[in-house]
């Protein structure tokens, strides 16, 4: 049986202009309920953080006034007593802290993601990614607590001799450790940047591990295979394959983990001993936190100091907030698709 | 079906080749690959070798402290094992071999952080189990002094005033979490994609920041006082980001063919979420919360902020001040009193637990993965089968009645003799 095609001689004129035709959706009444609550939801979640920069910033604009912004960013003193303070010596402190928590997080949640992804299988794989999440659930204070008492007084004779062989590094300077003494000052180095950075990096561990987990483990198989099939040793196929695809996931991991130990208090509250200087002697005792000097001051608190404590608070807000929204943005560019229907 | 010359076989038109091959009675062994010994024990070699070179140094000579032993150890191990490999195997094994002994080192120092942490607290904890009692759970402190033996005092109003604080915060995010996640992936568009990455921002709101919030917002505006009620909120504010985020990545899992399928029978948006979605993500949402709970149970400094320290039992989260155990545990822990140290333990200890057996919960719900069921729910879904079996026969048979009546009504006469 033969059958012809006919094409149709398309465009004809008066047919081309036709307009698409509008698709206009219905929803019944229940469906249009649903959407709206659940849209309500979604902008009650907005509201609350346009609330909690508004309210911050209301109650921090007192506080700043009285100094002036440029004297409130250098000052390094904290005295609202004496109208005299400022966070520089505070945010130093904290980025010092977040610094070595990510000096010493970064490699190890490296190399634990591509252990995880790469290294275990079957039941090794599923116990370590139940470990990863519960060190993430573990309370910060159980962490403060061990740092407190059991890793305090095990890092100190490291502390010790980074500083005895490398105190000519003037980060590594102990102000008042004299390296011929033989029976080391222990409480110069008890309550360090070092020590209260070493505690936060295991705070942070988990959530870089998991996002870089997840991106590894998103690395088409194909190519792996192909790297395999190329006669890459498994090295090699990393180094190729699972690195270049998982930087995206390897860069914002990093940066929530930096946001996460920006903010982390009662931890370094429990270690730190609070000085209102810039101490860039990390194995020295003495550092601050914005996070830890609100915890600390906000319980002999007048409305003025509160304010004060306020605009620290925005201040550490803020940092978070500009790490976070780049973190989200460049996590969200590496893995465009997420969105599409699985 | 004929045969052809050429030995196929017709089908229609279509001609079906078959193979003239005697079948294999038996499986030829296969080659396997496998490295060899001198590749398999140069790793175990280089441990050994690795671990008696650092005992050696250490605690036979004497040479390095006890804390440089493993240190040392490993580093010789590594030099070992990167030689003996180089023996056999060109330079691109040996970049392979070291970095996997590298990666594995990183996941096992992690493992051990995390073990090394829970097991100490526990380990402080158990020491102590002798000198602390039951009533440990049972009291309050509020007639406890500093020096008071550890007999006396207790966490109950701790424990009181996390399981209203928790149990609050639950109420207020489970159903906004879920909403806000329901509308993140069914409803989705641009507006969706804004909340999204405002969620994601969120989960790393600083946890003293959401008590300066809470603080600033709650308790300077309205109640005036610490209270348990603001210390809830924000808990919530916390917990509902992470929420979001955890629910909204079980949700993505749905299978859009089941979607596609419920609205295809004539279900609309929302019975289609709630027949289709919600009972396919069920055992991934449970867990969801279970974990977004385990969070919220160990924040202590939005407590710090909101709650107040106090050392009575407060049953009332509204009015006045009311502890919870991490804040507890912090308390004591900063207190100069050995016994009262003591008791931080415990209480963290208490506190460990209960986040492990959360933890443990979360994970046996959440270990099936979303259609795959259970033995028990095969049995109960097979139950339910049955009886809907009974239904659907006993309708079949009152729809076939039907059916004969009314054809009997139009043709009276079929049938008739």
């Amino acid at each position: 049986m033969t059958t012809s095609t006919y094409l149709p001689d398309y465009p004809v004129s008066g047919f081309d202009d036709a307009e698409p035709r509008v698709i206009t959706v219905s929803h019944a009444p229940v469906d249009q309920a649903f959407r709206h609550v659940t849209r309500l939801a979604g902008s009650f979640v907005l509201l609350i953080m346009v609330l909690v920069g508004t309210f911050l910033a209301v109650k921090a604009t007192r506080a700043v006034k009285s100094v002036g912004i440029w004297e409130f960013l250098t000052t390094q003193e904290w005295s609202p007593e004496t109208n005299h303070f400022g966070i520089a010596a505070l945010l130093f402190g904290t980025v010092v802290v977040a610094l070595i928590a990510l000096v010493v997080a970064l490699p190890l949640s490296l190399g634990g993601a591509l252990f995880i992804t790469e290294i275990s299988s079957g039941f090794a794989k599923s116990v370590l990614t139940a470990a990863i999440d519960l060190m993430a659930a573990v309370p910060s204070v159980v962490y403060g607590l061990f740092g407190l008492v059991y890793l305090q007084k095990h890092m100190v004779p490291f502390a010790h001799w980074l500083s005895t062989y490398f105190g000519w590094i003037p980060i590594f300077k102990v102000n008042g450790a004299d390296p011929k003494n033989p029976l080391p000052n222990d409480a110069l180095y008890t309550s360090s940047s070092l020590i209260g950075g070493v505690i936060v990096s295991m705070m942070i561990i988990p959530i870089m591990t998991s996002m870089m987990r997840e991106s590894f483990s998103r690395a088409p198989s194909g190519e792996r295979e192909g790297a395999y099939a190329l006669g890459a040793t498994r090295w090699g196929m990393i180094r190729t394959v699972v690195l270049p695809f998982g930087r995206g996931g390897i860069i914002g991991g990093t940066m929530l983990g930096l946001g996460r130990a920006l903010g982390e208090t009662i931890a370094v509250y429990l270690i730190l001993s609070p000085i209102f200087d810039i101490n860039f002697h990390v194995l020295q005792n003495g550092g601050n936190t914005v996070a830890m000097t609100i915890a600390l001051r906000y319980g002999e608190a007048n409305d003025f100091t509160m304010s004060a404590l306020m605009a620290a608070g925005l201040s550490l807000f803020l940092m978070t907030m500009a790490i976070n929204f780049t973190a989200s943005a460049i996590i969200a560019r590496s893995r465009s698709g997420a969105e599409s229907e699985a | 079906m004929s045969t052809v010359p050429n030995g196929g076989e017709f089908i229609g038109s279509t001609v079906i080749p078959t193979v003239h091959l005697t079948p294999r009675t038996s499986e030829p062994e296969r080659v396997q690959f496998r490295p060899p010994l001198h590749q398999q024990l140069a790793l175990p070699g280089a441990i050994i070798g690795g671990l008696a070179f650092g005992l050696l140094l250490g605690p036979v000579l004497g040479l390095i402290g006890t804390g440089w032993v493993p240190i040392t150890s490993f580093f010789w191990m590594l030099a070992t094992y990167a030689v003996l490999t180089r023996l056999t195997e060109d330079i691109q094994a040996v970049k392979d071999r070291f970095s996997g002994v590298m990666i594995a080192s990183a996941g096992v120092v992690v493992v051990a952080a995390l073990v090394l942490v829970v097991l100490f607290v526990l380990i402080k904890a158990a020491k102590i189990l002798g000198s602390i009692h039951f009533s440990f759970l049972t009291t309050d402190m509020g007639l406890t002094g500093p020096l008071s033996p550890l007999s006396e005092g207790g966490v109950k109003h701790a424990i009181v005033g996390t399981l209203e604080q928790i149990g609050i915060a639950l109420a207020i995010s489970v159903p906004l979490g879920i909403a806000s996640a329901l509308f993140l992936n069914e409803i989705g568009g641009r507006y969706a994609r804004l909340v999204r990455t405002v969620v994601e921002a969120m989960t790393a709101l600083p946890s003293v920041v959401a008590g300066l919030f809470i603080y600033a917002s709650v308790i300077l505006l309205f109640t005036k006082q610490f209270n348990g009620f603001a210390a809830s909120l924000a808990i919530t504010v916390l917990m509902l980001p992470i929420m979001i985020r955890s629910a909204d990545v079980v949700l993505r899992l749905v299978p859009g063919n089941l979607r596609e399928a419920g609205l295809a029978l004539g279900a609309g948006q929302w019975s289609t979420v709630r027949r289709v979605v919600l009972p396919t993500v069920r055992s991934g949402l449970t867990t969801a919360i279970i974990l977004g709970t385990a969070h919220g149970i160990g924040e202590t400094a939005p407590v710090l902020l909101t709650s107040g320290v106090t050392n009575n039992l407060n049953f009332n989260p509204f009015n006045g001040p009311q502890i919870s155990m991490p804040l507890a545990a912090l308390e004591f822990i900063k207190s100069p009193q050995p016994d009262m140290r003591t008791r931080g333990y415990a209480t963290a200890a208490l506190l460990l637990l209960l986040v492990l057996v959360l933890f443990v919960i979360a994970r046996l719900i959440g270990g099936q993965q979303a259609g795959i069921l259970t033995n028990g729910q095969l049995r109960r879904r097979a139950v339910r089968s049955v009886r809907d079996l009974a239904r659907i026969e006993s309708n079949h048979a009152l729809i076939k009645a039907q059916l004969e009546e009314r054809r009997r009504f139009h043709n009276p006469n079929e049938g008739a003799p």
